[in-house]
C-alpha cells in the first residue's frame, strides 16, 4: 500500500533578487504549473508582507502559501506588540528562519528569498533553504530555474572568480546601478524562459529604493 | 543491579516481560490512501459578466458505472458555486462544512453573504490542515463566484495547492478541456471579449469531447451560469444537460482489442 504524499509538485516558476547600495530587487515570473501542466498564466508569486518587506517562496506552493499568511501574523502581532514599530528586515529574516525550523520534521518545502532595505540603506537580500538555514547576500535565484539564473549572477553580478585582466587582481563586485540591474533581471529571465518549460508568461519586478515600491511587468515566452 | 548501562532506568523483564518491540515493525494508522467512489473532471471558465461551471453527474467506483444522477455542482451562500472532484463521500463532508459555514455566517446581522474568495480561502485552508494531518479530503475543487462585481474563478486540489485563472479544469479536464477553453480566455483579462452565450458554447464543446475520451466520464452533467444581472449576481444551476450532436462514426474504425471481425 503506498503512502500519501503531502508534498507536490506544483510551484511558480523561478525567482530572483539582486542588492545594490541603494535599492533591491525582487522578480519572479507569473506563471503557476503543476508537473508540465501550466495552471495559471498570471499568478503572482511576489507576496508584500507590508513594512517594504517583499517575499517569494519556491517550491511546494501550498506550503509557501502558509509560510507566507504565518509570516503577516508574526508581523501583525509584532505591530501590535509593539507600537506599530516597523519590523526590520533582519528581523524579518531571522522571524521566517524561526517559522522554518519550527517546521523541522515536517518542513516547509520552500526556498524563500526575501528583500527590503536595511538598517543603514542599502538594498538587503535574504535567502533561505527549507529548514531555516539563512545569509545575506548580494544574488539569489530560486525555483526551477535557479541552475539556469544562479551562475549567471555569479558572473554578472559577483563577479566570481574573474580576474581584472589589466591588472590580474581579482575583479571588484562592483555596486551596479538600478537600470543595469533590472537589465541584467530581463536577460536572465529571457534565458531561462528559453530552457525551461515552467517559466514563462509574464516578468513581475519589483524595485525597491528609498523612495518607495516600484512593480515593472515584462512579457515572456508563453509557450 | 544491573550492571551494564543500556539496562538502566528501564523496566526490569523480571518483573514487566521482556519489551516488546513489535509495534516498530508494525504499519502506522493509515488514512484515506486511495478514493473509492470517485467523480470525474470538474471545467470552469470566465466570461465578460461572470463564471460558467460544468461537472458530470457520473459517480464511479473504479471503472464501475456505480451512480449516474450525483450532483457534483454546490450553491454555497446566494452567488457562488463549488464543483467538486474525486472521492464522492469526502465530497459530501464538504457539503456538510459548507452548510455549517452559511448558517454560522447567517447569524450575523445585517446578513453579510459569503463571496467566492471568502468560500475560496475557506476551503483552501480545510484542504491543506487535512494534507498536513495526512488525512486528505480527496477531492478537487472548482470555485466560481464574483470579486468586487468582477468574474472570480478558483482551483483547490487535495494539498491544498491553489491558483485563480480565466479557465481551470481538473483531472482530465486539464489535458482535454483547458486547450478548448484557453482558444477563449488564456490570459487573464481576455474574458471581456467572451460573451455568456460563448462561454456555454465552450463549456458544452469541452464536455463533449470529455465524454468521447474520458471513460469515467458521462453525457449527462450539470451546468452553473453565474452572471450579473443590473448589478445582482444571478446563479443559475441547470440540471440533467445532455452532451448533444454526438457522432460515434469513428467508432466502427477503431481497431485492434474487443469482439470484431478482421
Amino acid at each position: 500500500m503506498s503512502r500519501f504524499n503531502p508534498y507536490g509538485d506544483s510551484s511558480g516558476g523561478s525567482s530572483l533578487a539582486i542588492a545594490g547600495a541603494d535599492f533591491a530587487i525582487l522578480a519572479g515570473d507569473t506563471r503557476h504549473s503543476t508537473g508540465f501542466s501550466i495552471d495559471s498564466r498570471d499568478q503572482s508569486q511576489i507576496a508584500d508582507l507590508g513594512d517594504g518587506l517583499f517575499l517569494t517562496s519556491n517550491g511546494f506552493s501550498a506550503d509557501a502559501k502558509q509560510l507566507v499568511d504565518d509570516l503577516r501574523t508574526q508581523i501583525k502581532w509584532y505591530h501590535h506588540n509593539n507600537n506599530d514599530h516597523k519590523l526590520s528586515i533582519s528581523a524579518a529574516a531571522r522571524t521566517t528562519m524561526m517559522l522554518l525550523y519550527g517546521k523541522r520534521f515536517f518542513p516547509y518545502y520552500v526556498n524563500p528569498i526575501m528583500i527590503g532595505m536595511a538598517d543603514d540603506g542599502t538594498g538587503a537580500v535574504y535567502s533561505f533553504d527549507p529548514l531555516g538555514s539563512y545569509d545575506r547576500e548580494p544574488s539569489r535565484a530560486a525555483g526551477h530555474a535557479s541552475e539556469l539564473l544562479m551562475p549567471f549572477l555569479d558572473n554578472q553580478v559577483t563577479f566570481a572568480n574573474q580576474l581584472d585582466p589589466q591588472t590580474g587582481e581579482p575583479r571588484k563586485r562592483l555596486d551596479l546601478d538600478l537600470q543595469t540591474a533590472v537589465d541584467l533581471v530581463k536577460d536572465a529571465f529571457t534565458g531561462a524562459a528559453e530552457r525551461q518549460v515552467q517559466v514563462g508568461d509574464t516578468l513581475e519586478i519589483v524595485i525597491l529604493t528609498k523612495d518607495g515600491v516600484d512593480r515593472q511587468y515584462y512579457d515572456l515566452r508563453r509557450d | 543491579m544491573q550492571h551494564t548501562q543500556e539496562k538502566w532506568g528501564r523496566p526490569r523483564d523480571d518483573v514487566y516481560g521482556p519489551y516488546d518491540a513489535s509495534y516498530l515493525n508494525s504499519e502506522p494508522r493509515t488514512q484515506t490512501l486511495q478514493p473509492t467512489v470517485t467523480g470525474t473532471s470538474v471545467i470552469g471558465m470566465k466570461f465578460n459578466n461572470g463564471v460558467v461551471i460544468a461537472a458530470d453527474n457520473l459517480a464511479s467506483y473504479g471503472s464501475l458505472r456505480r451512480f449516474i444522477d450525483q450532483e457534483r455542482l454546490i450553491k454555497v451562500g446566494s452567488e457562488t458555486v463549488v464543483g467538486v472532484g474525486g472521492d464522492v463521500s469526502d465530497l459530501q463532508t464538504i457539503e456538510e462544512i459548507m452548510e455549517g459555514l452559511e448558517i454560522s455566517e447567517s447569524y450575523d446581522e445585517p446578513a453579510q453573504s459569503l463571496t467566492a474568495p471568502n468560500i475560496h480561502s475557506y476551503l483552501q485552508r480545510i484542504m491543506y490542515k487535512r494534507r498536513s494531518k495526512l488525512d486528505p479530503l480527496w477531492n478537487a475543487l472548482v470555485i466560481g463566484g464574483f470579486k468586487n462585481d468582477e468574474p472570480y474563478l478558483a482551483f483547490i486540489d487535495l494539498l491544498g495547492t491553489t491558483y485563480t485563472a480565466p479557465a481551470v479544469a481538473s483531472g482530465f479536464g486539464s489535458y482535454l478541456a483547458i486547450p478548448i477553453l484557453r482558444k477563449l480566455v488564456d490570459r487573464e483579462g481576455d474574458q471581456q471579449n467572451v460573451s455568456k452565450e460563448q462561454a456555454v458554447d465552450a463549456i458544452k464543446e469541452a464536455m463533449k469531447v470529455l465524454f468521447y475520451r474520458d471513460g469515467r466520464a458521462l453525457d449527462k452533467y450539470s451546468l452553473a451560469i453565474l452572471s450579473k444581472k443590473d448589478g445582482k449576481p444571478d446563479v443559475e444551476i441547470l440540471k440533467d444537460v445532455r452532451v448533444e450532436n454526438q457522432n460515434w462514426s469513428m467508432a466502427k474504425q477503431i481497431k485492434g482489442f474487443g469482439t470484431q471481425d478482421e
